[in-house]
């Protein structure tokens, strides 16, 4: 089952018991070794892709396959091969960190004497060795979210789910989970993420897929996608301008004594806008993206 | 290979609820401990002097195998239905839930560290009981066998309640309500035959009242009831009970979306 994609979803379908359509036929392929990055706005139905995936939900109708195998027929084995990070802290917290590693471990069929040397060597790649007999309720929330991913990995799975695994993390922390994450990737694990911060997807993913209301609503390549953005918005800083000024060739909008916006097509390079607005005499202090691509492809597809 | 990941998954859980319940022994061990030593005093020493012998038994020696009985039920229980729920309420239940650890062995993991948990408590209190009076040990096969199937019954039964259970008010429901009027009224502290005919046929409906009276005969060589009828009793609660949590668990009753 070596050349099988690492998740194969075909007509994924759950309605919850009170009703609630979370996912309305979702097609899903995420190759082995991808960094795949699963987006949508909160309530879209990630979470509970995630659950099928991991078979903490039942599907109501599809079919799901990992590395090849079902998830109706073949559970067990799915289950070995997927290690999850969940959104929420769901260790318990009375525990200590090395231990709730190696229980884990023990759940896998991974013998304790190896799992205590596994468990050495994730921990202290994570920087959390130190704090190995702690118990977990005594940590700060980046060392939570680390134990999250250490617990996920201790039996060495081929493919890794993270759902948002970087929620309320500060920035320098995150970029030293992101270094550790495509370490993990390039040594050919299959990740597949879910993240409210765009600049993740870009820093990170090779492929994406949106899903709105249970949906998909597109995939494919990161780069590509980006490629495929019609125009960006551009936030002017400028000397003065008139309320009523105008750009021969762009759509301008004043926002105020100091500031515009202006729309460049994708394919346009910014040079040709900055020789526009020198024409016009605007003089510009600085120029910025409104939002960034990602983000622009975000609210694209999912406003 | 399945049976090696079988094994260490196994050895895992029961050393992960052992480990649970010796952390917290002032919460688990030792109040049934204290309990059982104030029923010795007081009915054993105090009313017992008054009550003289039940069935050729010193009344104290009489409430020996009830109260371990008494604690050996209420220890296992508790421990299954408050691990397995608090794993649940804490979701760290899905620890297990998407490791491949099949069900057969998430039964066993939880029943183990509640039988476990019995006989340690089980084991203090008849150990408390040599203070008092020295028990006759007649035949240790079935005292053995009532304690393991009683005790496997009961953490059973705790999964069971566990699995259902959605607040914490309904791990409590079972045993305050159910549990422990049938095991006060299982014998303990008397005889079925001291009864009147009606309450004699009424007390033949309780299940505890086999455990305690087939354990006793472990003790004493005598029983009000049959003892091949408790033992089947028990095994036929052991059998139902785990088909159950197997079911349970399959349909992901309580714990799957």
């Amino acid at each position: 089952m070596t050349h099988e994609p690492a998740i194969q979803i075909q007509g994924l379908k759950k309605t919850y018991a009170n009703g609630t359509q979370a996912l309305r036929g979702i097609d899903l392929v995420v190759e082995q070794g991808d960094f795949f990055a699963l987006l949508g706005a909160n309530g879209a139905g990630k979470t509970t892709a995630i659950g099928v995936l991991t078979s903490l939900v039942n599907k109501n109708e599809g079919s799901v396959r990992v590395f090849g195998y079902d998830v109706d027929t073949q559970i067990n084995e799915v289950k070995r091969h997927i290690g999850v990070v969940p959104q929420e802290f769901n260790f318990n917290i009375f525990e200590k960190v090395i231990d709730i590693i190696v229980w884990q471990a023990g759940y896998f069929g991974v013998p304790r004497k190896i799992a205590l040397k596994r468990a050495e060597e994730i921990l202290k790649a994570l920087e959390l060795w130190d704090k190995r007999n702690v118990q977990s309720r005594e940590l700060s929330g980046g060392m939570k979210r680390r134990l999250l991913i250490a617990r996920a990995l201790i039996h060495k799975p081929k493919l890794l789910i993270l759902d948002e695994p970087t929620a309320g993390v500060d920035v320098e922390l995150r970029r030293g989970m992101w270094t550790y994450l495509k370490k993990l990737n390039q040594e050919g694990t299959t990740i597949l993420l879910t993240t409210h911060y765009l600049e993740e997807v870009e820093q990170l993913c090779k492929n994406m897929a949106m899903i709105k209301d249970g949906k998909v609503v597109t995939q494919g390549k990161v780069n590509s996608l980006l490629r495929s953005l019609e125009e960006q918005t551009y936030v002017l800083d400028v000397c003065d301008i008139k309320q009523d000024q105008q750009l021969k060739g762009y759509s301008l909008k004043v926002t105020g004594k100091h500031e515009a916006e202006v729309n460049l097509p994708a394919n346009e390079p910014i040079t040709t806008l900055i020789q526009a607005l020198a024409k016009e005499g605007i003089m510009v202090n600085d120029i910025q993206p409104k939002t960034n691509r990602m983000e622009q492809l975000f609210l694209n597809y999912l406003k | 290979m399945k049976l090696n990941l079988y094994r260490v998954s196994l050895l895992t859980l029961v050393r992960k609820e052992v480990t649970r319940f010796m952390r917290i022994w002032p919460q688990t061990l030792l109040p049934p401990v204290i309990n059982q030593t104030l029923y010795f005093i007081i009915f054993g020493t105090f009313i017992g002097s008054q009550v003289g012998e039940v069935n050729g038994i010193s009344y104290m020696a009489f409430i020996v195998p009830g109260l371990i009985m008494m604690s050996v039920i209420s220890a296992s229980f508790n421990n299954v239905v408050s691990s397995f729920f608090g794993n649940k309420f804490m979701k760290n239940l899905e620890e297990l839930m998407v490791s491949p650890t099949p069900n057969w062995v998430i039964i066993s993991g939880y029943a183990s560290g509640g039988v476990l948990r019995g006989l340690i408590v089980g084991g203090l209190v008849f150990l408390i009981s040599f203070l008092f009076v020295r028990p006759q040990i007649e035949h240790p096969f079935i005292i053995v066998l009532f304690v393991l199937l009683t005790a496997v019954v009961f953490s059973l039964g705790g999964l069971v309640n566990g699995i259902f259970a959605k607040k914490f008010d309904d791990i409590s429901i079972f045993s305050t309500f159910i549990l422990t009027p049938l095991t006060y009224f299982g014998g303990v502290f008397y005889s079925v035959e001291m009864l009147p005919e009606f309450w004699q046929t009424v007390s033949k409906f309780n299940p505890v009242l086999y455990m305690i009276d087939g354990f006793r005969y472990g003790f004493y060589g005598q029983a009000d009831l049959n003892v091949w009828l408790s033992i089947g009793m028990l095994v036929s609660f052991t059998l139902i009970l785990m088909v159950v949590s197997s079911v349970l668990l399959k349909r992901g009753i309580g714990i799957r979306n």
